[in-house]
């Protein structure tokens, strides 16, 4: 189960941040994950709450924001959803494309008292 | 009172792979992170490749396992350094967990360094770890469903090998829409069908790891 190594990074991240800003309580934390990602969000939510217990983030909610898988076409600059996991361009067939997104896994922000 | 983070999660484990692939650079040592189900055959592979090729590069293996050292047992037979790292449970490896037993290796002396990660389709995709590619072992009794079910792992990897091919006449395994699913995934990915079995196809894969190696030392353009 990665989600707890993926946990433990954000645990490492917000109680750096909310150090640095003297917070005293998390109350929030919100994620945002791509869709192309292996990241099961309750997993995680059940990893998280485990790690957090006797820190200042022991009560905090996470709330995770989906990031939907979005291709652009090099070849022709059409952008698209992808579908099935086909990184081919719908329009016009070229393999030639940049994901934009759906891969992130990061701590967008935190809500502290 | 809300504060911007916006920080990858995985930070921290991305820069210790960026310094790891900085210090393979330098020995000029190509770096495979060999990935795969329990049983599709990567140990095998790992024998095979081994057996053809230790006369041409100097190779070295990294051993990743959950709690037994079976495999690097099964490496350490051909004569080559093999490190185990035990992971006593994790599911994957991590940049760490390479940077704790790299000094177990000569790095001097090494044209290629083969890690192979735990078995699993899932976790180990997530994790960088100093690798200049993934390659990822699919053999025909998985069923040819997996790639559209686990995509990261192909959608990462530079060479997707299909194992066990001497088995398709026994299975229901549809080699053309598995090569389709995955080439949908990854575009333009090395696509390499073998039998560690029956020697098929492994030729190719030899030759496709010391162009790599070639390619690494700066003796071939890609």
């Amino acid at each position: 189960m990665h989600e707890m190594s993926i946990a433990q990074g954000i645990l490492d991240i917000v109680l750096k941040t909310a150090a640095e800003h003297n917070a005293v309580k998390i109350s929030c934390i919100k994620l945002l994950i791509g869709q192309m990602t292996q990241v099961e969000p309750e997993s995680l939510k059940f990893g998280f709450a485990a790690l957090a217990a006797n820190t200042i983030a022991d009560s905090a909610v996470v709330d995770i924001t989906i990031i939907p898988l979005v291709g652009k076409c090099n070849s022709c600059g059409q952008q698209f959803t992808v579908e099935r996991y086909s990184f081919l361009c719908p329009l016009c067939h070229s393999a030639n494309i940049l994901v934009v997104s759906g891969r992130e896994l990061a701590v967008d922000y935190l809500e502290v008292e | 009172m809300q504060i911007k983070v916006m920080t990858n999660i995985l930070e921290r484990n991305d820069q210790v792979a960026a310094a790891l692939q900085e210090r393979f650079k330098k020995a000029g040592i190509l770096v495979i992170n060999l990935l795969g189900s329990p049983g599709c055959g990567k140990t095998s592979l790992l024998e095979k490749t081994i057996k053809a090729l230790k006369e041409t590069l100097s190779i070295a293996v990294i051993e990743g396992d959950l709690f037994t050292a079976k495999d690097a047992e099964r490496i350490e037979e051909h004569g080559v350094p093999v490190v185990q790292i035990n992971t006593g449970g994790g599911c994957h490896l991590d940049a760490n967990m390479i940077h704790d037993v790299l000094d177990c290796l000569d790095l001097g002396v090494l044209d290629m360094i083969v890690i192979e990660n735990v078995g699993n389709l899932v976790c180990p995709a997530e994790f960088n770890i100093g690798e200049d590619c993934k390659v990822t072992v699919l053999s025909i009794t998985e069923g040819d469903d997996k790639p559209l079910k686990y995509p990261l792992i192909f959608k990462q990897a530079s060479a997707v090998i299909l194992n066990k091919v001497d088995l398709l006449p026994y299975t229901n395994f549809d080699l053309k829409a598995a090569e389709k699913d995955i080439t949908a995934i990854h575009p333009g990915v090395t696509l390499l069908p073998v039998s560690c079995q029956t020697g098929e196809g492994l030729e190719v894969w030899f030759n496709w790891l010391i162009k790599q190696v070639q390619i690494k030392k700066g003796k071939e353009s890609k």
